[in-house]
């Protein structure tokens, strides 16, 4: 063997080989924005010159309401998608699975179409359809109830009936595949002997399906809080810009590009992306030691 | 062996594949909508760029124009069109990292604050303006500016506010309109027109996304919120203040309704407009552009005035909007930019195709006066209004009625607050006026000083 051949087909070479795309990608995509994005929350920025500023960003992000309206809306936020986006592609995926379903494959398609729309187009949509116009579809809709129309994207929780429902149908299909990929590896035999000892379809769904597809909802729990959290486009889109009435749509990513970019204040838009990072960690971190993630198993 | 080629092959086209796969979707929103080149090949090459396609066609004749007359030093633009947030960011992030800016750009009043800083590297344009600054409006130039007289942009527009009626429907109602001079009037007219059209149309239509109405008014009484361009910011004014509670008034008699969307220059306000639900409004005379535009079929229905007045003898208009193209310091040769730029956008050839085609209340006002310019019956807005536009525009020069609000350092983060939160309050909330202002200027004066 040559020696190119030799190194090529090198035991002790080949990893770092494997891994250099992922490790290059991360330092230059990843490790380096994230480093250079710590030092700027510290400075003051403008057309190439850069002042240390100590901690002034975070002290004035500690008494700035805006922030905290936006920590509000995006916590909130992933909360109630959380709470939908779990549990109904959890279903949706068991339904899936099930003998009594027919056409899975022509569901599996419906349901996943709407994550292939761009949020630009679907954002577009939904905010016409939500319009306070008394033509809009769902001013319509409310007219055929017998209901005078509504100015839908500018009180809170009728706007955020839009914003859930853009987010539920983008979403639900994604989890729902990822639920699915979870079912199937669960060996059937488990339920067969299930079956022998009698348990009802419930007492499957409840003490076998649920436990074992336990690393799959973990995942999508994960995700699904980092999403949550870092929701803005669809936001953005709804209300046609980064200005909704009374904030009732500002979320932290919204705010750090509103700071950053419409108000070139990156040095402070960086502070508030730290503090998104700090959050999201936080509660990913919890969330990862509760569920037992960091556990060794014992096995 | 062949198998093994075949699957690091397909490893190394997924590794590839990718990041372009994540990049896909950026992209798309990223790319210009149209893009141009205009003049010959060895002409001065430089890049421009807009947010609106009918700034670039212009600038496009101006270049033709350009090498017609000065065939000894010709040039040659590349003309990209971006949509407007994409393009003012992509010049604040090329500013910013030093390279990638084109050489010329247009840049949005509500967008300018963000590039008169001290450090912002703009070409200084007041040698190349001194030609025409005798002839064009100052307060233009002004809002274009840095704080020590430096000019950076060069104006479009004055964006003299005025009010518009649909005629038609007055003479309906047979209801005169012309006899409006205060906002007395005015509301006494929206009493009378509800009455008469049993609530079925509004007399006007009150914004909570914009704060054209408060500028009126602060033109009016000699007022400026942003405190001017080294003042202080201050909301709590007596003009803003008699503007918001008499359009909460309106709202509590029906005699107004609250824009659909926030403001009227979107489609559901060309939509109420054409649909004649409102009567009513003022607006800078760059919205006669969205008659011509959206609502052709109101040729003939509207008429142009000046703004009623709170007190007699006050101004009775202010400008509104408009775009400042500015110069880069990454342009190699600067001189010979600004000097097509100033002639492109303040020359008579230039102001005569501003006024023709885009509709606009040119910047030169040595033209106003001008007969031939001004009341040219091929030009479609002179025909599409019962009145010819720059008759309005001649009355508020002879008054020297338009005031001026400046566009300041203060103003993204004043207009921000207003449209997002203290409207809202006030128009929809009903809330208190002062109590509202109140709370504005707090946070105002927490954010900014």
């Amino acid at each position: 063997m040559s020696k190119f051949k030799k190194l090529f087909y090198s035991q002790k070479v080949a990893p770092y080989v494997f891994v250099l795309p992922f490790m290059l990608s991360l330092i230059i995509f990843w490790a380096y924005p994230l480093i250079s994005g710590i030092v700027m929350s510290f400075q003051d920025i403008s057309f190439g010159k850069r002042t240390f500023v100590g901690l002034s960003h975070y002290t004035k992000l500690m008494g700035d309401k805006f922030f905290a309206i936006a920590v509000g809306n995006s916590v909130e936020y992933m909360l109630l998608t959380l709470l939908l986006m779990i549990p109904i592609p959890l279903v949706l995926a068991v339904l899936m699975e099930s003998r009594l379903t027919k056409a899975k494959g022509v569901w599996k398609v419906i349901m996943y179409i709407p994550a292939l729309t761009s949020v630009v187009i679907s954002g577009m949509l939904f905010r016409m359809m939500f319009s306070e116009a008394a033509g809009s579809q769902m001013n319509q809709l409310m007219t055929w109830l017998g209901k005078t129309p509504i100015a839908w994207l500018k009180t809170k929780w009728t706007a955020w009936i839009a914003l859930l429902l853009l987010c539920m149908w983008r979403w639900t299909g994604v989890n729902m595949l990822y639920f699915l990929s979870g079912l199937k590896s669960i060996d059937t035999s488990i339920y067969e002997s299930a079956d022998i000892d009698g348990a009802n379809a419930w007492q499957k769904l409840w003490y076998l399906t649920l436990p074992l597809i336990k690393p799959t909802t973990i995942y999508v729990v994960t995700i699904s809080v980092y999403a949550g959290l870092s929701m803005f486009l669809e936001s953005f889109m709804l209300w046609n810009g980064n200005s909704s009435p009374k904030n009732i749509g500002l979320t932290i990513v919204g705010y750090l590009y509103k700071r950053g970019i419409e108000k070139n204040d990156l040095g402070y838009a960086c502070a508030v992306g730290m503090v998104l990072m700090v959050i999201a960690l936080i509660i990913n971190v919890i969330q990862l030691v509760a569920t037992g993630t960091f556990k060794k198993e014992d096995r | 062996m062949k198998k093994r080629w075949l699957s690091i092959l397909m490893a190394a086209a997924l590794v590839a594949a990718m990041p372009v796969c994540a990049m896909a979707d950026e992209a798309a929103e990223g790319e210009p909508q149209a893009v141009t080149t205009v003049g010959p090949e060895d002409g001065t090459h430089f890049e421009m760029w807009s947010f609106v396609d009918a700034h670039n066609e212009f600038y496009g004749k101006m270049v033709e124009k350009w090498n017609e007359q000065n065939p000894d030093k010709p040039i040659n633009i590349t003309f990209s069109t971006y949509p407007y947030s994409d393009m003012h960011n992509k010049l604040m992030m090329s500013l910013q990292a030093g390279s990638g800016a084109p050489d010329m750009c247009d840049v949005e009043i509500g967008q300018f604050p963000n590039y008169t800083g001290d450090d912002c590297p703009l070409y200084a344009l007041n040698d190349a303006l001194a030609p025409y600054e005798a002839d064009v409006v100052q307060s233009r130039l002004d809002v274009y500016s840095k704080a020590d007289g430096t000019r950076i942009g060069v104006p479009t527009h004055v964006g003299a506010s005025v009010m518009y009626w649909n005629a038609e429907i007055f003479e309906k109602y047979g209801l005169d309109y012309k006899a409006v001079k205060t906002w007395d009037d005015y509301t006494e007219l929206g009493r009378q027109l509800k009455e008469a059209s049993n609530g079925e149309v509004f007399l006007t239509s009150v914004d909570t996304g914009g704060v054209d109405w408060m500028w009126i008014a602060m033109a009016e009484y000699g007022e400026d919120w942003t405190g001017g361009l080294d003042g202080e910011v201050n909301v709590q004014l007596d003009s803003v203040k008699k503007m918001m509670t008499m359009q909460q008034e309106w709202l509590a008699e029906g005699i107004a309704m609250i824009s659909t969307d926030g403001h009227i220059d979107l489609e559901a306000g060309f939509k109420n407009v054409s649909e004649g639900l409102v009567a009513s409004f003022p607006k800078a005379m760059w919205y006669m552009s969205r008659f011509t535009n959206y609502m052709p079929e109101m040729e003939g229905k509207y008429d142009i005035t000046t703004i009623p007045v709170f007190e007699e003898g006050q101004k009775n208009s202010v400008g509104i909007g408009g775009t400042g193209t500015v110069i880069t310091d990454q342009c190699a040769n600067p001189e010979l930019a600004a000097e097509w730029l100033t002639w492109a956008k303040l020359s008579e050839e230039g102001e005569s195709y501003i006024w023709s085609v885009l509709g606009f209340d040119v910047c030169n006002s040595a033209l106003w006066f001008d007969d031939a310019f001004a009341f040219d019956e091929s030009n479609q807005y002179n025909t599409f209004f019962r009145v010819k536009p720059y008759e309005v525009l001649q009355e508020l020069a002879n008054n020297d009625a338009i005031g001026t609000i400046y566009t300041t350092s203060v103003s993204p983060t004043l207009n921000d607050y207003m449209c997002t939160t203290t409207l809202n309050e006030v128009f929809e909330d009903g809330m208190d006026v002062d109590e509202a202002l109140a709370e504005a200027q707090e946070y105002l004066e927490m954010e900014l000083m």
